[in-house]
C-alpha cells in the first residue's frame, strides 16, 4: 500500500522531529576522556574486574543494538536473547569444531544473526508495538528449546554446552588473557559505537527515526516503510550477534541455560535505564544490569531479587529518562558553573 | 627385669623424641585463604532467578558453618563462609567464582550448583589451581580426575540411579512395557542416558520429554497411558512429580511408578500429590528423610534436628535441599579437619579424595563415602524403597551403580 507513495516520491526527506545529533551522543572531549580512562584503567584493577569491564562492553554492545531498534525505528524486542545466543553459538561452534581464529568468528556470527534477524523481521513487519513485543518474545522463549535439539548436539554439546578454549594474546605482547580480551572488546566496541552513531545519522538513520515518530508520515514521504523496518531489525541482532560472540570467547562458555528469557529482559531494562535512543546511556544501562544485582545481593541475600525491584523502581521512578537525564543535568549544572 | 624396666624406659624416650621431631616436621603450611585464625571457604548458588528454591542450600550452609564456629572452628581456625549469589546463569557464575578467587581469595569453591554453572568454572578453576568440591550436580563428567584434577563431585551421579533402576526391572519385571518421562535438559538426558546403558538394549524405552518452562505435564501423562505401558518411570522434579503421580491416579493408571531421587521427598511430592495416590511408588536415596517418621529417633538425625532448632530455626525440615546442604557442609568440615595444619590446595584435594567409609549424620545407613586418587565420585550407593503408609520403606541391599561396573 505504501508502494505507490513510495514510488511517487524520489527524495527522502529529513526526518520528523529526529533527536537532534548532539542529543544522541556525547561531545567529542567528553568522549575522549571516557576512552583514555578505559585504556588505562585495567593497568591498574585486578583481573577480575577487568573481566567485568569486558562484559559490561559485550551487554553494553547488545544494548546498544536494541537502542537502534527502539529508540532508532521505535520497534519493541523481548527477543533480543535469541540473537545474542545465536552469535554466541556461532562463535562457539565455529572455535571448537571448526577451529576458525576467533577473531574471524565474530563478523561470521554478526552475519548469521543479521540474517536469522532480517528473515524473522519479514513477517514480524505486520505487526506493531505490544504485538511485536510479543512475538519476538516468543522467539526468546524458544531459543534455549532449539539449542538443545538431538541433531544438533553434535556440534552445540546439547544441554551440556560447549567449552571454548581462551584466546592468549597475539604477537607475544605481554598482555593477560583477561586484559587482551578487554582490549579486543574495547576495539570493537569503539568499532560498533561510531558505526551505530554514523548510521543513525545517516539517511537510514533518519529514515529509521522518521518511521518511529510517524509511520503514516514516514511513508507518505517516500521512505520504503517496510524495507527500513526489517533493516533495522536485521542490523540490530548483527550487532547483538557480535556482542553474543564475543561474551563466548570471553565467558569461554555457552550453554543454552545462559541465554534465556531473563537475558533478553535484562537487556531491555538495560536499554530503559541507559535512556531510550542515547546510545552512551546504553554502556550505562550495561553496568546497571550487570552490577545492581551484585548490590541488591549485599543488601540482602533472600530478598535480592525484591532488593534489585526496590532499586529499578527508584531509578525509573526518580529518573524516567535514564542515564541520559542524569547526563543532561550534569551538563546544565556544568554550564551554569562556567557562567558564574 | 631391671633390663626390661630400662628396655621400656629408653623405647619411651625414642617415642618421645620421634613424636617431638614429627610434629616439627609438620609445619604449618597454608595457600591464599587460609592463615592461623582463619579458613575462607568461597561458595556460589542460586538466591534469585529460576532455580532460587536451592538457595536454601547456601543457607544451610551457612548456618552448619557457623555452628563449626561456635564450636571452636576446625583445628582451632574459624570458617569465613562468601557466598554468591550465581541466579543459575553461566556467565554470573564465572563472575562470582573470579571474584571469590582474585579478589576474596578464597581457598576453595565449595558445592556450586549446578551443571551449566560448573561447567562454565571448571576451566577457569583448574587453570588456577583452586579445587571446585563438591560440586552439587549429579552429572557424571565430574569425576574425571585424569583431566580435572580439582574438581570433585559429591552426590550419586543420575547416571548411576538411572542403571540401578533398568538392573531392577530386568530382574523383577521383565517383560514390561516401559515408559519414561524425562526433563529435557541436562538432569533429564543424563538418567536416561543411565537407564539405556543400564537395559543395554534389553528393553525398548517409550520416550517423553517435557519442558520445565510447562505449566503442567498432564497431557504428556495421558498419553503415555496410551501407549498401554506398565511401568512409568518419572525423571522429574518436585512440582511435576507430584503432577504426574497425581495425574496418573486420576486417569487410574495403574502403572508401576519410579520416581527419581530428587523428587523423592514425602514433604514437598508426596503429600502434596496425596498418600493414597502414592502407594507402591519406587525410588531409590542415599539420605535420610527429614520428613519421614522412621528417622525421628535416629541419632545422625537428632543432631540435624537439634543443628536446625538452634542455627538455623526458619529453615523447612521437610525441604531435602537443607539436608543435602548440612550432608555437604559436614563432609567439609571433615576434609578441613584432616588437613590438620597443611591448608594448601594440593592437600585440600589430597584429603578430599581420601576418605575411607566416611558417613555424615545425614546419609542412609550403609552409604558410605569413599574416595580415592582415581575415584572422584563420593557417594555412589543407593538404596531402593518402596511408598507404604505415609513413608517410604527401604528393601533390598545398598547398591553400588557406580558407572563403568
Amino acid at each position: 500500500m505504501s508502494a505507490a507513495a513510495e514510488d511517487a516520491v524520489t527524495e527522502a526527506p529529513a526526518a520528523v522531529e529526529a533527536v537532534p545529533k548532539r542529543a544522541m551522543t556525547l561531545g567529542t572531549g567528553t568522549s575522549l576522556v571516557i576512552l583514555a580512562a578505559l585504556l588505562v584503567t585495567p593497568m591498574f584493577v585486578k583481573n577480575f574486574v577487568v573481566f567485568q569491564m569486558t562484559m559490561v562492553m559485550i551487554y553494553g554492545i547488545a544494548v546498544l543494538a536494541l537502542n537502534i531498534l527502539t529508540g532508532g525505528s521505535g520497534q519493541f524486542s523481548l527477543g533480543q536473547s535469541a540473537f545474542y545466543a545465536l552469535g554466541a553459538y556461532t562463535s562457539a561452534v565455529l572455535m571448537e569444531n571448526f577451529n576458525v581464529n576467533y577473531a574471524l568468528t565474530l563478523p561470521i556470527a554478526g552475519l548469521v544473526s543479521f540474517g536469522a534477524g532480517y528473515l524473522f523481521g519479514k513477517p514480524a513487519l505486520r505487526l506493531s508495538g505490544i504485538y511485536l513485543a510479543l512475538a519476538t518474545f516468543a522467539l526468546a522463549v524458544a531459543m534455549p528449546q532449539l539449542l538443545k535439539l538431538h541433531f544438533l548436539e553434535h556440534w552445540t554439546g546439547g544441554v551440556q554446552g560447549l567449552t571454548v578454549m581462551k584466546p592468549d594474546a597475539p604477537f607475544g605482547l605481554p598482555l593477560g588473557q583477561d586484559k587482551w580480551l578487554y582490549y579486543f572488546t574495547l576495539a570493537i566496541s569503539l568499532a560498533i559505537y561510531i558505526g551505530s552513531v554514523n548510521l543513525l545519522r545517516s539517511r537510514s538513520g533518519r529514515a529509521f527515526m522518521s518511521i518511529r515518530d510517524n509511520e503514516i508520515a514516514a511513508s507518505a514521504m517516500g521512505v520504503d516503510v517496510a524495507q527500513y523496518k526489517t533493516l533495522a531489525f536485521g542490523i540490530s541482532a548483527g550487532i547483538t550477534g557480535i556482542a553474543g560472540g564475543l561474551s563466548a570467547i570471553v565467558v569461554a562458555f555457552v550453554a543454552p541455560d545462559s541465554y534465556t528469557i531473563n537475558l533478553a529482559i535484562a537487556l531491555f531494562l538495560g536499554m530503559v535505564v541507559g535512556g531510550v535512543g542515547w546510545l552512551p546511556g546504553s554502556f550505562v544501562g550495561a553496568a546497571f544490569i550487570i552490577f545492581v544485582p551484585n548490590i541488591a545481593e549485599s543488601i540482602s541475600k533472600g530478598l535480592s531479587g525484591a532488593v534489585f525491584g526496590v532499586l529499578l523502581f527508584l531509578v525509573i521512578f526518580l529518573v524516567p529518562h535514564g542515564a541520559r537525564q542524569v547526563a543532561i543535568v550534569a551538563q546544565q549544572m556544568l554550564g551554569k558553573l562556567k557562567k558564574n | 627385669m631391671s633390663a626390661t624396666r630400662r628396655t621400656v624406659a629408653f623405647g619411651a624416650a625414642v617415642a618421645a623424641f620421634v613424636f617431638t621431631s614429627t610434629t616439627a616436621l609438620a609445619q604449618k603450611k597454608y595457600d591464599t585463604g587460609a592463615t592461623d585464625k582463619e579458613i575462607k571457604i568461597g561458595h556460589i548458588v542460586p538466591y534469585s532467578g529460576p532455580a532460587s528454591a536451592y538457595g536454601v542450600i547456601g543457607k544451610t550452609e551457612e548456618a552448619y558453618f557457623k555452628m563449626i564456629n561456635d564450636n571452636g572452628g576446625i583445628n582451632g581456625r574459624k570458617i569465613s563462609f562468601v557466598s554468591y549469589d550465581d541466579a543459575y546463569s553461566p556467565p554470573k557464575a564465572v563472575e562470582q567464582v573470579r571474584k571469590l578467587v582474585e579478589s576474596d581469595e578464597v581457598l576453595v569453591v565449595f558445592n556450586p550448583l549446578g551443571t551449566p554453572s560448573n561447567s562454565a568454572i571448571q576451566k577457569y578453576l583448574n587453570a588456577k589451581k583452586v579445587p571446585q568440591l563438591f560440586v552439587a550436580t549429579g552429572a557424571t563428567k565430574w569425576n574425571d580426575p585424569k583431566h580435572f584434577p580439582w574438581t570433585i563431585g559429591w552426590q550419586p551421579s543420575y547416571q548411576s540411579e538411572g542403571r540401578i533402576y533398568a538392573k531392577y526391572l530386568m530382574k523383577e519385571k521383565p517383560d514390561a512395557k516401559i515408559a519414561v518421562l524425562y526433563q529435557n535438559d541436562d538432569f533429564g538426558k543424563d538418567y536416561l542416558k543411565g537407564l539405556k546403558d543400564g537395559f543395554e538394549g534389553k528393553a525398548s524405552l517409550i520416550e517423553e520429554s517435557y519442558e520445565v518452562s510447562e505449566p503442567t505435564i498432564d497431557s504428556h501423562i495421558v498419553k503415555l497411558k496410551a501407549t498401554g505401558a506398565d511401568v512409568l518411570i518419572s525423571i522429574t522434579t518436585p512440582k511435576f512429580a507430584a503432577q504426574a503421580i497425581k495425574k496418573a491416579a486420576e486417569i487410574d493408571w495403574k502403572a508401576l511408578q519410579i520416581v527419581a531421587n530428587v523428587s523423592a521427598s514425602v514433604g514437598s511430592v508426596l503429600k502434596p500429590a496425596g498418600f493414597e495416590n502414592s502407594q507402591g511408588l519406587l525410588s531409590a536415596a542415599y539420605a535420610k528423610d527429614a520428613s519421614d517418621p522412621q528417622w525421628q529417633n535416629d541419632p545422625g538425625m537428632q543432631k540435624f534436628f537439634a543443628f536446625l532448632d538452634k542455627y538455623y530455626p526458619e529453615g523447612d525440615r521437610l525441604n531435602s535441599s537443607v539436608v543435602y546442604g548440612y550432608g555437604a557442609a559436614q563432609t567439609l568440615a571433615k576434609i578441613l579437619e584432616m588437613c590438620g595444619d597443611d591448608l594448601t590446595r594440593a592437600n585440600i584435594m589430597k584429603q578430599a579424595a581420601n576418605l575411607k567409609d566416611f558417613t555424615p549424620d545425614t546419609l542412609l545407613p550403609g552409604v558410605k563415602i569413599n574416595t580415592s586418587a582415581t575415584d572422584f565420585a563420593p557417594i555412589e550407593q543407593l538404596q531402593m524403597m518402596r511408598f507404604k503408609g505415609e513413608k517410604w520403606d527401604l528393601f533390598g541391599d545398598v547398591i553400588s551403580g557406580e558407572v563403568g561396573h
